[in-house]
């Protein structure tokens, strides 16, 4: 490889890599803040303006606190299982195409850490390694509560990944490829983004990503009310903190995942007028490059949307119930995506794109009849004094 | 027998609902398709929780704004004097009786000749202490009084204390400063029945 080429490489995994951690820092703070805003109040605000250095100083709270390792506990796996955690967060942002490409001279790199053509199992198999971090940690801290947070973590994991890798297959069978830039380029039309041609494995894949983030509803394996922290009870400091900010990467990467599969990545309407215009007037190596910019905010303007929507969700749904977690996930959303997977065949077979709007329609019509039939609720009769 | 008892279950039953005119019978019947599939009704959450994303927050920036806690509000003490500057306290020591944390502690003196601007009567406090971490803000001082000579402010708190030193208030932080009279703000709120009033103790 050229040195150029490694350079400007370099630079831009060096540049996804403190972006990604700037976020995940930055999303402590907006979780409060959201947290604040849809409870009516008005969140941190006294360290720095508008609270804006509160995660600088959780982090100096973090590191200053005792490490503690509980005498019983297996030293090094608990010493490792955060590590792991951190580990695998980080990892999966690699393949990700943050935009479409930076030309300089002669070169033409692409904005993605590395472009490998099963991108899409890479991530499928980092986020499954990640279920890791929390096992090992859960067992190694010697605790009943922080192995049953464990198990459930993992349990959890496993069933989740089946619906959320099941609702991929039917994209993988429109795109025919596992790459994620082709992926995302095979959405330049906006009607041709995946969200419009496979609403049900969107919604499928969006309530799989909230099961695989450990967040509200399915955040059971932190349950206070039942397990006290869940599989984190025994950790303390920043072993503690890097937990916490391994969950809030997780949620970062998943939200570039969905705004990558279903959201058209780093493609918006009028993409190539856009392009075409910006060459024409600053010329072919600047145009390019400010297009492919452009491009990069738009989609970082779809994952903050996304981050924004993990928050949202956090404070409206309630925790489920853990047989109400089973029950939904094997029984609810695995058939479902198997129906889905069907339908889309059948559709790319006869070749209409649209096909998987039937499931939706009969399930809203469905819905609707069952709804009307229904006995209706008699209105209590309250004795009026 | 058992039927009177039945009887009397749903009568009170029937009370409980009367109460508030909220209270909704609970029912356990079968959810239907779209209700098993969530989505409506999550969609429905999300607009609720995000309507209160845009709404006026309740929150009240502590420190820098104070809300104003009522005429009523038991803060600071402050020993009054009178029209005439004069100190009404005459060292009777009620309120040390009344106060149930005692807190107060006095030392009464003689007025002397050439003394009447700074002391109404006779005899006065020499020595009038309160000690902070003891009291309570229970207000029955200024209640025992029968000079309304302490009041407890409500427009002032108490600072919060650091150390020990200086936590026993003397006649130097009591006292009420000649150009920074106390009164309060709204006589027209009756506060308790037995309060006095300022305007009564013009005579």
């Amino acid at each position: 490889m050229d040195l150029t080429v490694l350079i400007i490489k370099s630079l831009v995994i060096l540049a996804i890599f403190g972006i990604t951690l700037l976020i995940a820092t930055y999303s402590t703070y907006a979780e409060r803040k959201v947290a604040a805003f849809l409870q009516d109040r008005i969140g941190p605000n006294r360290a720095g303006p508008l609270g804006l250095l509160q995660p600088i100083a959780d982090a100096g709270k973090m590191f200053f606190k005792e490490d503690f390792i509980p005498a019983q506990a297996s030293k090094w796996l608990f010493i490792l299982g955060p590590c792991l955690a951190m580990l695998t967060a980080l990892m999966s942002s690699a393949v990700i195409p943050f935009g479409d490409s930076i030309k300089y001279a002669s070169y033409d790199v692409p904005v993605q850490g590395l472009d490998v053509n099963v991108g899409i199992l890479y991530v499928f198999g980092v986020v499954s390694l990640g279920v890791y971090g929390i096992m090992i940690g859960g067992w190694a801290s010697n605790n009943k509560f922080s192995l049953l947070g464990a198990i459930r973590a993992a349990s959890q994991n496993i069933s989740y990944e089946v619906a959320l890798g099941l609702s991929i297959i039917a994209i993988l069978m429109m795109t025919g490829s596992l790459s994620l830039r082709h992926i995302v380029n095979e959405q330049a039309n906006v009607w041709e983004w995946n969200i419009f041609t496979q609403p049900l494995g969107f919604v499928i894949f969006l309530t799989c990503a909230f099961a695989e983030c450990n967040r509200t509803p399915f955040d059971l394996p932190e349950c206070e009310t039942e397990l006290v922290g869940g599989y984190h009870t025994e950790y303390s400091s920043m072993k503690l903190g890097l937990y916490l900010f391994s969950e809030y990467i997780n949620m970062f990467t998943s939200s570039a995942v969905i705004s990558t599969l279903y959201f058209g990545g780093f493609h918006y309407p009028f993409m190539t007028q856009v392009h075409d215009a910006l060459v024409g007037s600053l010329g072919d190596v600047a145009g390019h490059n400010v297009a492919t910019l452009i491009g990069t905010v738009v989609l970082f303007a779809k994952i903050f949307f996304f981050i924004f929507f993990f928050m949202w969700v956090r404070w409206t749904v309630p925790r489920f119930r853990y047989d109400q977690l089973m029950n939904l996930g094997w029984k609810s959303l695995i058939p479902l995506s198997i129906l889905n997977v069907i339908l889309t065949g059948a559709g790319l077979l006869y070749n209409i794109k649209y096909a998987t709007w039937a499931i939706v329609l009969v399930m809203v019509v469905l819905g609707a009849t069952n709804a009307i039939k229904a006995p209706r609720r008699k209105p209590v009769a309250v004795p009026q004094v | 027998m058992r039927a009177q008892t039945d009887q009397q279950k749903t009568e009170d039953s029937k009370h409980l609902t009367m109460l508030t005119n909220r209270s909704k019978q609970v029912s356990n019947k079968e959810m239907t398709l779209a209700e098993r599939m969530y989505l409506p009704a999550i969609l429905g959450g999300l607009a609720i929780t995000i309507r209160h994303f845009f709404m006026k927050k309740a929150t009240i920036q502590y420190p820098e704004v104070k809300r104003y806690l009522g005429p009523v509000f038991r803060g600071h003490h402050v020993l009054k004097r009178d029209e005439q500057g004069r100190e009404r306290c005459t060292a009777c020591g009620l309120c040390a009786v009344a106060c149930p944390a005692e807190a107060i502690s006095m030392v009464a003196a003689e007025r002397k000749k050439g003394e009447e601007t700074l002391y109404r009567e006779e005899k006065y406090a020499a020595v009038y202490e309160i000690n902070m971490l003891r009291c309570i803000f229970c207000g029955l001082c200024e209640e025992a009084c029968p000079k309304q000579a302490v009041y407890l402010r409500h427009d002032r708190m108490v600072p919060v204390v650091t150390s020990r030193d200086g936590v026993i208030y003397g006649k130097d932080k009591l006292v009420e400063k000649l150009d920074d009279r106390y009164v309060r703000n709204n006589p027209d709120v009756k506060a308790t029945p037995t309060e006095p009033t300022l305007s009564r103790s013009v005579a």
